[in-house]
């Protein structure tokens, strides 16, 4: 198939649809709005709903409705959007409901401003509401990775019946890229739990995430997290970019690891030996390329849209190591390759900048 | 092996999102590598509008262009704010009708175009940034008849399709103007 020109936030919505999504509900926010009116256009004319919504907390719960229904189904919106979809997003983790979320972040706190952020990052791999649970967190950094990031959602999220969410930011949702949407999509599988009708022949399905006996809850919560250790083997993806002898390494996702790249190949060009880890899954994070690349490197440089927030990550799966050092941006600014160059520089000196 | 990096800027409803996508297009129907990013501030017609647009051999990496080495500018505050940060040896193409002054730098090149005037001249006064961008391939030596016209087909929706032929004469006009 052709390569087409799209933004990153309609490749989501068109991916969805190829995913088999015929459910879509949401609230326009700045900058995933194209998400929703992509799929105002296109869902009537193939026999599915999209639904603008009174509200997120609304919106969220629809996908709850249609989730127990078995049915593939998703959300969208913007930060200050995900925070009110915080409720639901815990229910449907109670409920075991799958479910496919879209956050393309903005500055925070608060209602914030709508340029790019990576600020989200703490909200969405720790959870993103109350009680112990998680979500898959997926973080593309290009249009392409925008589509296959979100048919491999909805298989995730079926897979573990959980919810699997795009992490992107503002420029993710608003580039153009080329992209090709030849996808692959697995057949989904069975889902004997939804509440489809008995028709008289078996017992009522109930989907509830309240469970008032305390023995139980706990049992329900420890199995759940048996099926995040399957995930933690199974699901982590990542790519290393220049790693093999690397004496510094960066690590950064989304847009932040498409400025970092520029910044590696230049270094490279000066002699500095400096590689990236861009981890493509957020939750389960990869811990394995950062244990192995504690062994040779002599810092790391997390590379982020926030005050510093999956360079926690980044100093558990490397145990401390070797310094980790922030070079960040907020509020809506992106780092440059310049400041990310200055930071790999010091770092290969051996100083903190 | 090449990356050029546009900057397109002017004011919002002269097509300065428009421009920079025929130029990504241009670069899609060509085989190359392309990104095309907008600003997407609260903008709105008559306030200021960019885009950063890569066409490369290689894939792209950062899609925000802070050093062009082709800007853009529709208006005078795209030439104030910009001016300083295209990259030395690289290009300023202009807008002679909306912008008085002359380009400060000497270590660029700049093409001043009337495009304005030179649109409500041929009765195409939307086309201003169609004319510049004749002019930009011209000069890029870019201006293949056969991928121009596929890349005005993609970028002008099929809606739109009477549209096609004013667009190409614009960039002709575009194309022939010289200072």
């Amino acid at each position: 198939m052709d390569k087409v020109l799209m933004k990153g936030n309609e490749a989501i919505a068109e991916a969805a649809i190829i995913a088999g999504c015929r459910h879509y509900f949401g609230y326009p926010i700045t900058p995933q709005t194209e998400i929703a009116a992509y799929m105002a256009k296109r869902m009537p004319k193939i026999g599915g709903t999209f639904l603008q919504a009174e509200s997120e907390i609304a919106a969220i719960n629809m996908v709850y409705g249609v989730a127990s229904a078995g049915l593939r189904v998703m959300t969208s919106s913007s930060s200050p959007g995900i925070s009110l979809k915080g409720e639901g997003l815990s229910y449907l983790a109670g409920a075991d409901l799958p479910s496919f979320v879209v956050n393309v972040q903005r500055g925070g706190p608060g209602l914030g401003g709508i340029q790019p952020s990576q600020s989200d990052y703490f909200q969405s791999t720790r959870g993103g509401g109350h009680g112990d649970y998680h979500m898959i967190v997926l973080a593309p950094y290009s249009v392409q990775e925008m589509a296959e990031l979100t048919v491999k959602g909805f298989e995730l999220a079926d897979k573990y019946r959980m919810t699997a969410m795009i992490l992107a930011d503002g420029t993710m949702g608003q580039m153009m890229e080329p992209v090709s949407l030849d996808l692959q999509v697995a057949e989904p599988p069975q889902k004997p739990w939804a509440t489809t009708g008995t028709n008289l022949s078996r017992k009522h399905n109930i989907i509830n995430s309240l469970s008032l006996v305390p023995e139980e809850l706990e049992k329900l919560n420890v199995a759940r997290y048996e099926r995040y250790k399957i995930i933690e083997r199974d699901e982590v993806r990542y790519e290393e970019y220049r790693m093999e002898d690397a004496d510094v390494a960066i690590a950064a996702f989304g847009i932040a690891a498409r400025v970092s790249k520029n910044a590696v190949d230049e270094a490279r060009k000066m002699g500095i030996k400096v590689g990236l880890i861009r981890p493509i899954t957020l939750w389960p994070f990869p811990k394995a390329p950062f244990a192995k690349a504690a062994e040779h490197v002599k810092q790391f440089i997390s590379v982020e849209l926030s005050m510093g927030q999956m360079i926690e990550d980044v100093k558990l799966a490397s145990e401390c190591k070797v310094p980790v050092t922030l070079c960040n941006r907020v509020g809506g600014m992106i780092p440059t390759p310049k400041q990310v160059l200055e930071a790999i520089v010091a770092a290969d000196k051996g100083g903190k900048l | 092996m090449s990356t050029t990096e546009f900057l397109f800027s002017g004011f919002g409803g002269q097509g300065i999102l428009f421009a920079g996508k025929f130029v990504a297009y241009k670069g899609l129907v060509d085989d190359k590598q392309v990104s095309w990013l907008p600003s997407y501030g609260p903008e709105m017609r008559g306030g200021t509008a960019s885009c950063s647009v890569i066409v490369s051999d290689t894939p792209v990496g950062s899609p925000i262009v802070s050093e062009p080495d082709v800007l853009v500018a529709m208006n005078l505050p795209s030439l104030d704010r910009f001016e300083s940060a295209v990259k030395p040896g690289g290009i300023i193409f202009m807008d002679s009708s909306l912008i008085e002054r002359k380009v400060n730098r000497t270590d660029v090149r700049v093409f001043a175009v009337p495009a304005t005037k030179l649109a409500s001249d041929n009765d195409m006064p939307t086309l201003a940034n169609m004319i510049l961008i004749g002019k930009i391939l011209q000069v890029l030596d870019d201006f293949g008849d056969a991928s121009v016209a596929a890349a005005l087909g993609k970028v002008i929706s099929a809606k739109h399709a009477d549209m096609l032929e004013v667009n190409l004469r614009a960039m002709q006009i575009g194309r022939a103007y010289q200072d």
